[in-house]
């Protein structure tokens, strides 16, 4: 991980319609997304937009549908132009590029899956995955070898000579990563890659995304509508709400400090135990000694369920977190308590009880 | 006295119909009738639509109605020997293409034509089954001695069937990212495929010499030319959006998208307009045979004019048993290529 910023988003605007550019000069003026439709007709898609995705991160952009995050993530490889705004990729400006150039740059720098596999039914299996090889010229030989390398890593080996639709859904999607693999691109976008597929895959393509982006350091922006999704991936995640940015940072810090009620309401149903992190409830140290009546080490990553598992329930014990083999701060287990609470229960949530 | 004389003189127009009057040289019926001095009683029952002769009983300078389909003729035959100086050149090749696939046929002798044919249906379709099926028709024709009118026909079937897929696909593929050209060209395809397909040969055979093959050769491929272009247009239109999205985001070209996603992924619609067009051949080679096309259409013709009822039949039933082929051998290639691309 870097702190090199890969992609960046500047003052995004979006308006779907047919004269965006006099809607924009509302919207700036602060006309709300409900009024510009009812009184211009016009939609607006996205409104100041302003993130940055670092290398070798996994930046979800979290939102429900009409949010915006599928019209947004197309803005990053311009299969949708913005209304206004900026678009950087390693510095460049994106929405400068020619057209021989963009169809460089998708085809070399970003790589893209999508929620319905969108693979090519009248090819293989291998065929499909070396696609993005193939509309670069490769010779047939090459991209198949190299197809086939990617389909092993995915776990789809000897699926080569099969057809897509005698694939399940979780294998056409392997198909679908895999074929983004093989391009060699630093940039992955994951249109609702996994929001397809039953909650068992899904969670398998998860590990295998992230195990995969152990080894490979990819760029890879991840759109997704399901928040356990977004917090297991998240390196970095950017929450959308009517085509707005509610709240950016570190999924962790999120979860602890929602600065809006709408994330607020989000929050509220998470499995928080399995989410949270000692390290984002742990007292730091801070120079001070390590406390002598603690009850052991734990890791600085550990999750607060096995935390609760390992203490058997009592809230009194205390812990040493160690981090890189160093004493780095104390998890009191009564802190661990009060963090499984949202600070703030839904409403949804305290009608139910 | 006419209906609408009163008409006329109301509007203060009767010099000006006066001025052109010529009728008094004939005498019709009419005239001599009323010159009898029996005048009928009219009742407003009998009043008739004021149409172009109505109108010009009561008023000579009106045209009548045979004065319009007159120009018509007459401006067709002005531009005619223009229409024929551009269009002869241009048309010719498909009379050397028909002349020449109609001559192939006729050379192939029978044992080696039956093989041949077998080995086109086994190619399209893979089923045995179907190509048992041709064999048994092609050898029931061939017994009853509709052998080379059957051949004649499906020669002119081939040539025109492919002439169609070779133009129609490319408008097809064109319509397809031009909505404008689509504005444009659906009202032709419309009228091409309502016009009765006797009216089609009426300007060709003044346009053409009746013993040219081209003069059916046009008719035919107009005829049915009309489904292998709209079904081409509407399945790449139906081609699944995520698919061209996807091919987008790879960076493909327009001609990479074209031949590897969206003629592939259009090709079950593209067959489905090949049969149609294949069976609208067919439909259209037998009135052909009335501008001297050969083949089936031929007896028929003859079954009709002279009242020869069992020629009529027989080959009316060997036109059956092709068209039941064709639609079979050109459905199974369909269902092929149908189960490679089912999602």
């Amino acid at each position: 991980m870097s702190d090199n910023v890969k992609v960046s988003i500047r003052n995004l605007y979006k308006i779907f319609g047919a004269n965006p550019q006099a809607a924009l000069k509302h919207v700036l003026d602060g006309m709300s997304k409900a009024d510009l439709l009812k009184t211009n007709g016009h939609v607006l898609g996205l409104r100041d937009i302003n993130a940055d995705m670092r290398e070798g991160e996994i930046t979800v952009i979290m939102g429900l549908s009409g949010s915006g995050k599928s019209t947004l993530i197309r803005h990053l490889n311009r299969l949708i132009e913005p209304t206004s705004g900026e678009v950087g990729v390693d510095g460049e400006d994106v929405l400068a590029y020619g057209e021989e150039k963009l169809r460089d740059m998708r085809r070399q720098v970003m790589s893209m899956v999508f929620q319905k596999f969108a693979l090519l039914p009248h090819r293989t299996v291998a065929e499909n995955a070396g696609t993005t090889l193939g509309v670069r010229g490769v010779s047939k030989r090459e991209y198949l070898a190299e197809a086939d390398k990617w389909l092993d890593r995915v776990g789809l080996h000897g699926f080569g000579n099969h057809y897509p639709h005698q694939l399940s859904g979780g294998m056409q999607q392997r198909v679908g990563i895999a074929r983004a693999l093989t391009s060699n691109s630093p940039i992955m976008l994951m249109d609702e890659a996994f929001s397809a597929l039953d909650p068992l895959i899904r969670t398998d393509m998860q590990d295998l995304l992230l195990e995969l982006q152990k080894e490979l350091h990819k760029t890879i922006i991840f759109i997704t509508h399901d928040l356990d999704e977004a917090l297991k991936l998240a390196d970095h995640l950017v929450i959308l709400k009517d085509g707005y940015v509610v709240q950016q940072g570190e999924p962790q810090h999120i979860l602890l400090n929602p600065n809006d009620p709408y994330i607020e309401d989000f929050v509220s149903d998470i499995n928080r135990a399995r989410v949270l992190r000692v390290r984002s409830i742990m007292t730091p140290l801070d120079g001070q000694p390590v406390p002598p009546d603690a009850h052991g080490e734990v890791g600085y990553d550990d999750t607060l369920e096995s935390m609760i598992a390992r203490s058997g329930g009592d809230t009194s014990h205390r812990y040493i977190v160690m981090r890189d083999g160093q004493p780095a701060g104390t998890l009191d287990m009564t802190n661990l308590v009060k963090a499984l609470v949202p600070r703030v229960a839904s409403e949804a949530a305290a009608r139910k009880y | 006295m006419a209906t609408y004389d009163g008409l006329f003189d109301a509007l203060g127009l009767r010099e000006w119909c006066d001025a052109s009057d010529t009728r008094k040289t004939t005498t019709s019926m009419a005239d001599l009738l009323a010159s009898t001095g029996k005048v009928e009683e009219t009742s407003i029952l009998d009043l008739p639509f004021p149409s172009l002769d109505a109108l010009n009983d009561a008023c000579a300078a009106v045209i009548e109605s045979r004065d319009v389909t007159k120009g018509v003729e007459n401006g067709f035959l002005a531009i005619k020997d223009t229409l024929r100086v551009v269009l002869d050149p241009l048309t010719q090749p498909l009379s050397w293409i028909l002349d020449g696939a109609l001559a192939t046929f006729e050379v192939i002798p029978w044992f080696f034509m039956f093989p041949l044919l077998a080995l086109v249906v086994w190619f399209a379709s893979k089923s045995l089954r179907l190509v048992g099926f041709v064999m048994v028709c092609l050898v029931f024709l061939a017994f009853v001695d509709l052998y080379d009118h059957a051949m004649q026909t499906l020669a002119i079937i081939f040539v025109c069937a492919f002439l169609c897929v070779v133009f129609g696909v490319p408008i097809g593929i064109a319509m397809s990212r031009n909505n404008r050209l689509q504005r444009a060209i659906i009202p032709v395809l419309d009228m091409l495929q309502t016009l009765p397909p006797f009216v089609y040969l009426i300007p060709l055979i003044f346009l053409f010499s009746v013993t040219e093959p081209k003069l059916y050769g046009i008719a035919i491929i107009l005829y049915a030319i009309v489904p292998v272009i709209r079904l081409t247009d509407l399945g790449i239109r139906l081609v699944d959006k995520d698919v061209i999205e996807a091919a987008d985001s790879f960076g493909m070209t327009d001609r990479q998208k074209l031949f590897g996603v969206q003629i592939p992924l259009a090709l079950p619609n593209i067959m489905a307009g090949v049969n149609q067009t294949i069976m609208m051949s067919l439909a259209m080679v037998v009135i052909a045979s009335l501008v001297s096309a050969p083949g089936l259409g031929v007896l028929v013709l003859r079954g009709i004019r002279n009242l020869e009822l069992g020629v009529g039949l027989v080959s009316g039933l060997g036109i059956v048993l092709l068209a039941i082929i064709l639609d079979r051998v050109t459905k199974a290639a369909l269902d092929r290529v149908n189960a490679a691309q089912k999602h």
